[in-house]
């Protein structure tokens, strides 16, 4: 029973916290330096989760040949900036590592 | 853009994403039954929490017999990120009735946001087409969420016999990749980038994700006060 109501008390925090600005918005004026901050949002957001996804290996920052998910990354990252097509990018990406996985 | 359409392309941008979510959601089952969870209880946490990360950690402090406040607030930690997705995306929202902003605030996940960010900032403010960008983001929303929840029946039900680690994982890196790369189009969004990106290699170490969070505002920041020298 504890178990039902730990999932239910996360749940809530858990939409309390993706509520709380769409709730909030025309309560508040918020500063203007607010507003400035949110066009980075996505690229900031988005480029923290991917970064150490390429750059770690069980913790240890790794930029030999030996991380394969590094070089395959930055093979979709020049597709991704040359094509702009995201399966595109995301086969390179899957076909690099392929690849690299097995030279 | 009608209603139906933009659903649609909501949903179809997340399925790459749905690559990659899948096999979480099948070790997630895996994980959650192994720590003791019932399977009942393993499923309608997928839909009552529905955050994959926070779901892991939930299911190996209850294993592990963590004091109760300590694993709420630890899952509070992990999603902390997603308030900037909530006002991110604030703005875009604010002229619909209160029922779509609690369903597009439960349905708010890295994925769902990230696949219709791009398209939501496409829209022109004030544009017929503006008035459907919910639209959009229900569909990558629902999307994620359908995925998921058939995700992590297949490892309640089926579990170990699953294949699940076929490297398809790499599948959310490169969709982000795909979706951030060609949002770059200015210095300010390029320091912005660097910074988060070095921010989070650098404090990962942080418990429950806490670096993410600080790496994300590092960046915002950075890129805010460039804007303003720019100008």
């Amino acid at each position: 029973m504890t178990l039902w109501w730990l999932m239910l008390a996360c749940g809530a925090i858990t939409f309390g916290i993706r509520y709380s600005f769409i709730a909030a918005e025309g309560h508040y004026q918020p500063p203007s330096w607010f507003r400035r901050l949110l066009p980075f949002v996505p690229i900031a957001a988005l480029t923290a989760i991917v970064a150490p996804e390429l750059l770690l290996v069980q913790g240890e920052i790794i930029l030999g040949g030996g991380n394969h998910r590094l070089w395959a990354g930055l093979i979709a990252i020049l597709v991704a900036s040359v094509w702009r097509n995201t399966l595109l990018t995301i086969a390179s990406g899957f076909v690099a590592l392929f690849v690299l996985q097995r030279i | 853009m009608r209603s139906a359409e933009a659903f649609s392309l909501g949903l179809r941008s997340v399925m790459p994403l749905l690559l990659g979510v899948a096999p979480f959601g099948v070790i997630y089952g895996v994980v959650a039954l192994q720590s003791g969870i019932p399977a009942l209880a393993a499923m309608a946490m997928s839909s009552i929490v529905f955050a994959g990360s926070a779901q892991f950690l939930l299911a190996q402090l209850v294993g592990a017999g963590a004091p109760l406040l300590l694993t709420a607030g630890a899952v509070g930690l992990v999603n902390l990120r997603h308030a900037l997705y909530s006002a991110s995306v604030a703005p875009i929202l604010a002229h619909l009735p209160r029922r779509w902003k609690i369903l597009l605030a439960y349905l708010l996940t890295d994925e769902a946001y990230a696949a219709a960010i791009p398209h939501l900032i496409a829209l022109k403010p004030n544009s017929s087409q503006a008035a459907q960008a919910h639209w959009i983001l229900f569909g990558s929303g629902f999307g994620l969420w359908a995925g998921w929840q058939l995700a992590t029946l297949a490892g309640v039900l089926i579990g170990t016999q699953l294949p699940s680690n076929l490297g398809l994982d790499f599948a959310l890196p490169l969709t982000f990749i795909a979706i951030v790369v060609p949002m770059i189009d200015s210095r300010a969004l390029f320091a912005a980038a660097v910074t988060a990106g070095g921010m989070a290699v650098a404090l990962a170490a942080l418990p429950y994700k806490v670096g993410l969070f600080l790496a994300a505002l590092a960046g915002l920041v950075v890129g805010a006060a460039l804007t303003r020298k720019a100008k």
